[in-house]
């Protein structure tokens, strides 16, 4: 198959609460190319994470399409759905809550097989030690319990659970941030491995974007639920061609005393999701807001190849 | 910047000199050790980072200075020498709790990682920052929260004189974090003690809040121990850096010393393992392999050896932190130094 293994199409998902609507995902378009890492980034309530789920219809999508090797599973009957799941999956952010703790490791990896009913028993036995293996466990670390692990392996085990079913599209949401930066490192490395030996697409939600440019070939930006800027990493880290990315960018902090701090500052709070600013979303701590801004959502600018920014002075502020 | 950071010590200016501080957790047997001799020296007006990993005792070293340390854990050796605004030096380590309750606030004050959970969901921000100056000075009402408005104001919160009647929840995280960074500096500290005062924010957040406080240390000329365990953070923020490591010191220099002629091999292995700027598409960080043993089962000698490259039998003998060039200190027999990490 050719192709992206993951089409989005004006994905949005609203949640009504009883202070109002929150606009969650708003209007958000993007593709996924087989055996490449997409990475999401955004802070606190841009939606990062609903739309995660939402991928894999862990929330049910408001509207929108999600076609997934061809067919939409947004439209998917229970059934169907429950198949597809067998072929996406999601790894957490913190291993501990989301392993059960009363399953030994072996039972935890072992519970999709079960599941769908794949293998003798031995079988998979014999897969779940092959697993551990791969992400760099040994084969009798099946007969512990998960609260004997460091929180570094206990992301491994949530790793080999995430690949028993051998699926295409890993959703790993957040999967380092719990970590201490020497196992993060090697987390991160598992998953580039991961990627080359079988060919794996993933969806990396993270906040860090120094860890996004490391491990992904491409960046989705999201704030407050829009997509602002999208395309391949090392464009959108050294080219970026939108006021947010380039803020968001300049604010993390160098491991270098020496690096020059020619920082733009952004003033002020992310607004609620439950009164979003008309427009552009980002136009109330934009340092280039101008006249316009506040009229109707920006559309997608291409700027070179894949690459688009969802702003509209990007020809004038960049040149593009 | 960087005149700031190079300029030069003398001993008289030492704030807080912290010597063979020794924690202990437990009692008899089951007693683990979280801090293990940890040395290091603060001057006036400069930020000392402390940086680490989980369960390295960055934050019990400053527990043990706040005298908060919880029922079970105990200072089992060492001086804590802090030089008091009226020149005097005390041991925090023999304090009782009433000289804890006189020197917090005007001597030494802290500001923690959750604005959330150490602000009182039922007071005021305005009652709360207030209630520091009500300890420490004798001042009518209206000069008191005239005062705590001219803090809020400091700290950049806009509209102050209505948000001094807010309660926590109508704040964002940002305010929150400014609001417990004015609480920490409404007594004017001559030590302000961040525990990760930006980890729970975003980066852009932080930005700010990294800004402001580099601003108030300017105007206010006090000295601030960062707790930290961002690298990226200890660049910006940091004049000295000490590292720790399962309870102990393992290398302290000044800032561009410890970037430009890292000595530790852990904290070569730590710097390695960041994601940073000039990284090709396929270079890879190369991570600390192993993880940080428990504290109740740390192996004999150098505790980082078990997951140290260069580890020799040598390395089971006890070794401690010692000057390896001017003002650089490594616990480590071998020297590394001159060649980037």
């Amino acid at each position: 198959m050719t192709g992206p293994l993951l089409q989005v199409r004006n994905l949005t998902k609203r949640f009504h609460t009883p202070a109002g609507t929150v606009h969650a995902v708003e209007d958000v378009s993007f593709d996924i190319p087989r055996g490449s890492i997409m990475g999401l980034v955004g802070e606190s309530g841009s939606g990062k994470t609903t739309l995660g789920r939402a991928l894999l219809r862990l929330i049910q999508p408001t509207s929108g399409q999600i076609r997934f090797d061809g067919t939409d599973i947004a439209a998917l009957g229970a059934e169907e759905m429950r198949q597809m799941r067998r072929r996406m999956q999601i790894i957490f952010q913190d291993p501990m809550s989301s392993l059960n703790p009363r399953l030994k490791v072996g039972d935890l990896i072992a519970e999709g097989l079960r599941a769908f009913g794949i293998g003798s028993r031995t079988d998979r036995r014999d897969r779940v030690a092959a697993l551990l293996e791969e992400v760099g466990l040994s084969a009798d670390h099946m007969n512990r319990w998960p609260h004997a692990f460091s929180g570094g392996q206990r992301q491994r085990i949530g790793i080999a659970r995430a690949l028993a079913l051998e699926p295409e599209f890993i959703v790993a949401d957040e999967s380092v941030s719990a970590l201490d930066v020497s196992i993060q490192a090697q987390v991160l490395n598992l998953l580039l491995e991961l990627r080359d030996r079988r060919n794996l697409t993933m969806l990396f939600i993270a906040h860090d974007l120094s860890v996004v440019n490391y491990l992904c070939d491409r960046v989705a930006v999201l704030y407050l639920g829009r997509m602002m800027e999208i395309g391949p990493t090392d464009r959108v880290h050294r080219a970026s061609a939108h006021p947010y990315t380039r803020a968001l960018t300049s604010a993390i902090p160098q491991p270098d005393p020496r690096a020059a701090r020619n920082r733009q500052l952004l003033q002020g709070d992310i607004p609620s999701p439950l009164a979003p600013p008309s427009g552009c979303v980002f136009r109330t701590r934009c340092p280039h807001a101008a006249p316009g801004c506040e009229a109707g959502a920006p559309q997608a600018r291409t700027i070179s190849a894949h690459h688009q920014s969802y702003c509209k002075r990007t020809e004038e502020l960049y040149g593009h | 910047m960087t005149g700031h950071r190079e300029a030069m010590r003398t001993p008289g200016d030492t704030i807080l000199s912290v010597e063979g501080l020794s924690v202990g957790f437990g009692r008899g047997t089951a007693r683990v050790a979280a801090l293990r001799d940890v040395s290091f020296t603060l001057g006036r007006g400069r930020t000392l980072a402390l940086v680490g990993e989980s369960g390295s005792g960055k934050s019990v070293t400053s527990l043990a200075l706040m005298g908060l340390l919880p029922p079970s854990g105990r200072i089992l050796s060492g001086r804590l020498d802090f030089r008091t605004p009226d020149g005097r030096v005390t041991d925090l380590a023999r304090l009782d709790g009433a000289g804890f309750r006189a020197l917090r606030g005007p001597g030494i004050s802290m500001i923690f990682q959750e604005p959330m959970s150490s602000l009182n969901p039922l007071f005021t921000i305005g009652d709360q920052i207030g209630e520091m100056l009500l300890l420490h000075q004798d001042l009518r009402a209206a000069e008191r929260r005239r005062r705590v408005i001219e803090m809020l104001e400091l700290v950049e919160i806009p509209g102050a004189a209505a948000r001094v009647d807010a309660y926590p929840h109508e704040l964002s995280g940002g305010m929150r974090q400014r609001v417990m960074i004015a609480m920490g500096l409404i007594c004017r500290p001559a030590l302000l003690i961040a525990d990760e005062p930006t980890t729970a924010l975003d980066v852009t957040i932080q930005a700010q809040i990294l800004d402001l406080m580099r601003r108030l240390q300017k105007e206010l000329g006090m000295s601030i121990l960062f707790i930290t365990h961002d690298m990226g953070v200890v660049a910006e923020m940091a004049d000295d850096v000490a590292v720790m490591y399962a309870g102990a010191v393992v290398e302290q220099a000044g800032v561009l010393d410890l970037f430009d002629r890292t000595r530790h091999p852990y904290t070569r292995g730590l710097l390695a393992s960041i994601p940073r700027e000039g990284l090709g598409p396929d270079d890879r960080l190369v991570p600390i392999p192993g993880s940080v043993p428990p504290l109740s089962a740390l192996p004999p000698g150098c505790a980082f050896a078990p997951r140290c490259p260069h580890a020799r039998p040598a390395c089971r003998e006890p070794v401690s932190l010692e000057p390896k060039a001017p003002g650089h200190l490594s616990a480590c027999i071998f020297d590394f130094a001159g060649e980037a990490a």
